[in-house]
């Protein structure tokens, strides 16, 4: 018979795989509102962002009561404590993907000057970085979660892209430079949100291996 | 440095093997924890450090138990070893004297006979204890009427008395309510200064709050022993991590 603590942290994982798939689902209609030029989807995301925060509090709440309840130890206490942190992180994302979406909002119908390749690789590969941060989490596979960390480096690389093709395009028209800026506030917001899925990752690895270590070994 | 060294101690009673190779050493000024589930050996072997098993019939014991480097096994003055190392039990148990002469007692029993000594001997032990105040105005009433913690304390006192350099304690506080419990932790953590400190508990959270080492014992067995936090944090054992979160059986 499962255990009334283990049903709960059970019920903790879950909650967090929620958060999560909501958290990506916004990165991914922030990245395809910010292509098409989309308000509608733009405003999705504001709403899915409200969702976001509910769930964190409903998560947090549940990391409370195990804490009190449980007064866990060991690796019930290393993975209600990285859950905790985790959730900080998720939120953070959301508001970086509703971020992205009001710069959409903002950028309202006017033609599209031009666009980089690059921001919706980037989108892509932030989503995948959150996606194995919580594949790591379920699989307690702290390898998976260390490879997730070194990828944000790849992240880095497609925001240098992203900021030399917007430099491109303010050279071949210096009116391109409202849109060019926003352009590269957006691909700075995905540049961040890579960071706090390596955090996603670390607090993974830690709950895992019960040693804390940044990107490389930091 | 350490108070206790350990070599392969194993103790039978009767037929029943009740330790079971046990090497450890215990370090002084330090708070040693001893956990794990009921009769896995941890009051057995808090016993032995004292030889208070000598007591119970058909006990044996094999290996080394070295205080201060030596041995405390064979013809040790046992008298002399527990005039070293005291013990306090779970259960609250003055003597049905006053308060006074609760404390007095082991002095006299060791020769001291002069009022003033005795008088300023039950005031240090009582102060170390941190229940001088309570008690300053009542010495010579019993002990008995003591509120259980006040007991406790009490306990502790008179195991101070006779100027230990351990103190044994068999789950001190299993019977007293948070804030006596409380009293006892915050007492014990100042005591590690002048003492070295061996706790059986059977609370985890208290074992994570004021010691410093932690030994799990599994049938008999020593199964991992190490810095607190580490033992609690990240356990090497499978076993200790069943244990401490409740997976055990």
């Amino acid at each position: 018979m499962m255990r009334r603590f283990d049903k709960q942290l059970a019920e903790l994982g879950n909650m967090l795989l929620e958060m999560s798939a909501l958290a990506e689902r916004s990165i991914s209609l922030a990245a395809r509102a910010l292509i098409k030029r989309d308000a509608g989807l733009a405003e999705e995301v504001i709403r899915i962002e409200e969702e976001v925060n509910l769930k964190e509090r409903e998560v947090e709440a549940l990391c409370l009561k195990l804490l009190l309840q449980q007064q866990p130890v060991a690796k019930d206490l290393r993975l209600i404590s990285s859950v905790l942190k985790i959730i900080t992180d998720l939120e953070r994302i959301g508001d970086q993907a509703a971020d992205i979406s009001g710069i959409v909002i903002a950028m309202d119908g006017g033609v599209s000057a031009g666009q980089s390749d690059y921001i919706p690789q980037m989108g892509a590969a932030v989503i995948k970085m959150v996606s194995e941060s919580m594949d790591a989490f379920v699989k307690k596979d702290a390898k998976l979660a260390r490879a997730v960390i070194e990828y944000d480096d790849v992240v880095d690389g497609l925001f240098d892209s992203v900021k030399n093709d917007l430099i491109e395009l303010i050279r071949a028209d210096k009116a391109n430079g409202g849109q060019a800026i926003d352009l590269l506030m957006a691909a700075k917001y995905f540049e961040r949100i890579g960071d706090h899925a390596c955090n996603i990752a670390e607090w993974v690895a830690y709950s895992v291996t019960g040693k804390r270590k940044g990107k490389k070994g930091k | 440095m350490n108070k206790f060294i350990l070599e392969g101690v194993n103790l039978w009673y009767g037929d029943f093997q009740a330790l079971k190779g046990i090497d450890m050493e215990i370090p002084a000024n330090k708070i040693t924890a001893f956990i794990g589930p009921s009769g896995c050996g941890k009051s057995t072997l808090i016993k032995s450090l004292n030889r208070m098993n000598d007591l119970i019939e058909g006990c044996k014991v094999s290996g080394n138990i070295l205080l201060d480097g030596e041995s405390i096994n064979g013809d040790t003055d046992v008298n002399a070893l527990r005039k070293r190392v005291g013990m306090v039990f779970q259960k609250p148990n003055p003597f049905p004297m006053s308060v006074f002469d609760n404390i007095a007692y082991g002095p006299r029993t060791h020769g001291v006979k002069s009022k003033l000594a005795l008088g300023e001997i039950v005031e240090r032990s009582l102060r170390d204890a941190a229940i001088w105040d309570e008690v300053k105005d009542r010495l010579k009433k019993s002990a008995l009427g003591l509120s259980g913690g006040q007991q406790q304390r009490l306990c502790i006192a008179r195991a101070l008395s006779v100027q230990p350099d351990v103190l044994l304690m068999d789950e001190p506080t299993s019977a007293l309510d948070p804030i006596s419990t409380a009293k006892i932790e915050e007492l014990v953590i100042t005591l590690k200064k002048h003492y070295t400190i061996v706790i059986v508990t059977h609370n985890m959270q208290q074992a994570t709050r004021i010691s410093n080492r932690t030994g799990f014992f599994l049938l008999g067995e020593l199964v991992e022993f190490g810095k607190t936090n580490k033992l609690f944090s990240l356990p090497k054992d499978k076993r200790t991590e069943d244990y401490i979160t409740g997976r055990f059986g």
